[in-house]
């Protein structure tokens, strides 16, 4: 029962990084029907340039929130001004372009970004300084960290406050306007280049959030951290439903405890023969099974077949 | 078509005769070496074009199917499980459980367009490589991250290719006699590609690239011409993959990357999607350039700055993303796609 508490705490952890990346590509999704490849290194960039200014101010005695808190801001400004770069120079000029060139000049730009970021930063894993507050707390047989505290805490915040920007102001009108039909959208006097640039900002903003908090959970981050990391957040946005915000926080949420559940359970499942180096395994295999049977996701509506 | 089609193909024959020879000569067997992975290549990039570029089905985990010719071969012809089957029996074995893999990736998938099935082939891809990854326990099938060594090398007419062989005063090296092994069997694919492209089988492939609901509405059974072309594409990447494992005689997860299998496609689509010149090109290229540019990055910063600024592995793949970006923004049907194609552009 401690193992299983545990491991829905870790989960829970991770599910809400997977949620926040989540939430970039679902936005994306929305608005374009494109699978924003590239996220995941922003994510990967996020990180990296928040642990550069991390690093930087560590010795001045600033508290450590605040520094992290400073990292943060630098590393969402950089990964904002990417997400608008790559929308422009990647996708924009393709956008009636057949499905397929969108897609690869993304796994260009992801290419790219990873190389970038190793001629940048090098081949090494850096680890990240513990700045934040790192004290274990008990609960029922199981532990937990202060900063799994304000991971969960941080994620559920910012996702309320996306809903609440989607859903209440007039900027988030304008996006589902132009989701729901960027040319009547047009009509009625909303920019969609503007939106869509907008959306790409947003979901970079977001990324380097997970960055800064994926990095402060494991304690490492690398130039090659961006990949899986996306692509089961991309899982996680199509298991909750793409292009539906609430579906990709629960998704992510629960692609995360499926993982932790998985990891701790399958050596016991199969006898030993499978052990927890199978972790991967299971985001792949929760992403064949919902687009077999449910491809529109656990929140998604069901659209026609478009011909 | 040109006016004198034999003479053309005749000279393709003495330029692909001669190419190792004079290479080797010239260059040294390095470089014969990279001829025989182009040759390996753009038979994988010709059985992706089958997936991709005929059928339109976006498939980005295509190097599992290397990975599985290459590991059966490995198996079965190695000290590893104490198999020494001969190539003649490896080699069709791997195409068929190739293609099984093929047809068991492509049932659950097919009713998935576009970039869903491109992220699930990926997934696919990726469990593959982990499966591979991690059988070494607790019964050791693949051994793990550390491969499987000491392959048996393809031996033909009872002479493994490995070794020299001195024929008309000129004598050829291993990589050589591989560079004709594959040579042979690349055309044999081509030979294969372009029949079955002017195929029943072939039109019903572009009509369902084309608009898949129309052509269920023509009759077409959309279900069945999708896995065959899974089956064919995956078959042809199961006969690389032997080749690749008895060439390098050792094999490991490493080389089964989503990495490659992003450069196949590359190749693909940057030659031609759906053009069997084009591909060709395409995989000649991208397995030449890398190269050359590996060799030539590291003296040409030494020339230029005095030292090497920056790594040349990384600069190569930076350039490779860069070079996917601008062929897509200006020429989003490769290098040198189908007329057909281009007249649709055009318009």
């Amino acid at each position: 029962m401690d193992i299983f508490l545990q491991q829905l705490i870790n989960g829970l952890t991770l599910g809400s990084i997977y949620a926040l990346v989540a939430l970039g590509y679902t936005m994306v999704y929305g608005i374009l029907g494109l699978i924003n490849f590239a996220h995941g290194e922003v994510v990967m960039i996020g990180a990296l340039s928040s642990l550069t200014v991390i690093q930087s101010l560590a010795g001045s005695g600033l508290p450590g929130p605040l520094v992290v808190l400073i990292g943060l801001v630098a590393a969402a400004m950089v990964c904002m001004l990417l997400g608008f770069a790559i929308e422009r120079i990647a996708y924009r000029p393709l956008r009636n372009a057949p499905r397929l060139a969108p897609l690869i000049t993304a796994i260009g730009v992801s290419i790219v970004l990873q190389q970038l970021a190793m001629l940048t930063w090098g081949r090494s894993y850096h680890s990240v300084p513990a700045l934040l507050p790192s004290d274990t707390h008990e609960i029922f047989g199981a532990s937990f960290t202060e900063v799994q505290v304000i991971i969960v805490v941080v994620a559920a915040l910012t996702m309320a406050g996306l809903i609440l920007l989607v859903n209440r102001t007039r900027l988030g009108r304008a996006m589902r306007a132009t989701a729901e039909n960027p040319g009547i959208a047009g009509l009625m006097g909303v920019d969609a280049n503007r939106i869509i640039s907008l959306t790409f900002v947003i979901g970079s903003a977001l990324a380097a959030l997970a960055g800064v908090l994926v990095s402060a959970n494991y304690g490492i981050a690398h130039y090659n951290m961006g990949f899986i990391l996306g692509l089961k957040a991309f899982t996680a946005a199509v298991l909750g439903g793409i292009g539906n915000l609430a579906g990709a926080m629960v998704g992510g949420v629960l692609l995360g405890i499926i993982e932790a559940l998985g990891a701790g359970y399958i050596g016991d499942l199969t006898g030993g023969v499978l052990g927890s180096n199978y972790q991967d395994v299971f985001a792949f295999f929760v992403l064949i099974v919902v687009l077999i049977f449910r491809p529109s996701g656990l929140m998604g509506e069901k659209v026609a077949e478009r011909a | 078509m040109p006016r004198k089609p034999w003479l053309g193909v005749t000279l393709v024959a003495v330029a692909l005769v001669l190419a190792p020879i004079v290479v080797g000569a010239s260059l040294g067997n390095a470089w014969v070496r990279v001829l025989d992975f182009a040759a390996l290549y753009v038979m994988l990039a010709l059985g992706l074009n089958i997936v991709v570029g005929f059928a339109g089905l976006l498939d980005l985990g295509y190097i599992a199917f290397y990975a599985v010719g290459a590991y059966l071969y490995a198996l079965l012809a190695s000290p590893h499980l104490g198999l020494h089957w001969p190539v003649w029996a490896v080699l069709p074995l791997g195409a068929l459980v190739a293609g099984v893999f093929g047809v068991l990736l492509g049932a659950p998938t097919l009713r998935l367009r576009g970039d869903y099935l491109a992220i699930v082939t990926l997934g696919f891809g990726e469990i593959i490589r982990i499966f591979l990854n991690n059988l070494n326990a607790p019964i050791n099938i693949t051994n793990g991250p550390k491969g499987i060594a000491r392959i048996d090398p393809i031996t033909l007419f009872g002479h493994p290719l490995s070794k020299p062989i001195d024929f008309l005063g000129i004598t050829f090296s291993g990589v050589m006699l591989y560079y004709y092994l594959f040579v042979v069997l690349a055309l044999g694919i081509v030979f294969v590609g372009i029949r079955l492209q002017d195929s029943r089988i072939g039109r019903a492939w572009v009509a369902i690239r084309e608009d898949e609901v129309a052509a269920k509405a023509c009759g077409i059974n959309t279900r069945n011409i999708k896995l065959l072309a899974f089956a064919m594409g995956a078959s042809f990447g199961g006969i690389s993959g032997g080749l690749f494992a008895g060439f390098q005689e050792f094999v490991s997860p490493e080389s089964f990357g989503l990495l490659e299998s992003v450069m196949v496609l590359c190749m693909v689509v940057l030659g031609g999607m759906g053009h069997i010149p084009g591909v060709i090109l395409g995989g000649v290229l991208l397995s030449i350039l890398p190269e050359a540019f590996r060799h030539g990055a590291a003296p040409l910063q030494h020339a230029l700055f005095g030292k090497v600024v920056l790594d040349p592995e990384a600069l190569r793949m930076l350039l490779f993303g860069l070079a996917l970006i601008a062929v897509m923004l200006y020429r989003p049907a490769g290098l040198w796609p189908e007329p057909r194609h281009r007249r649709e552009l055009a318009k």
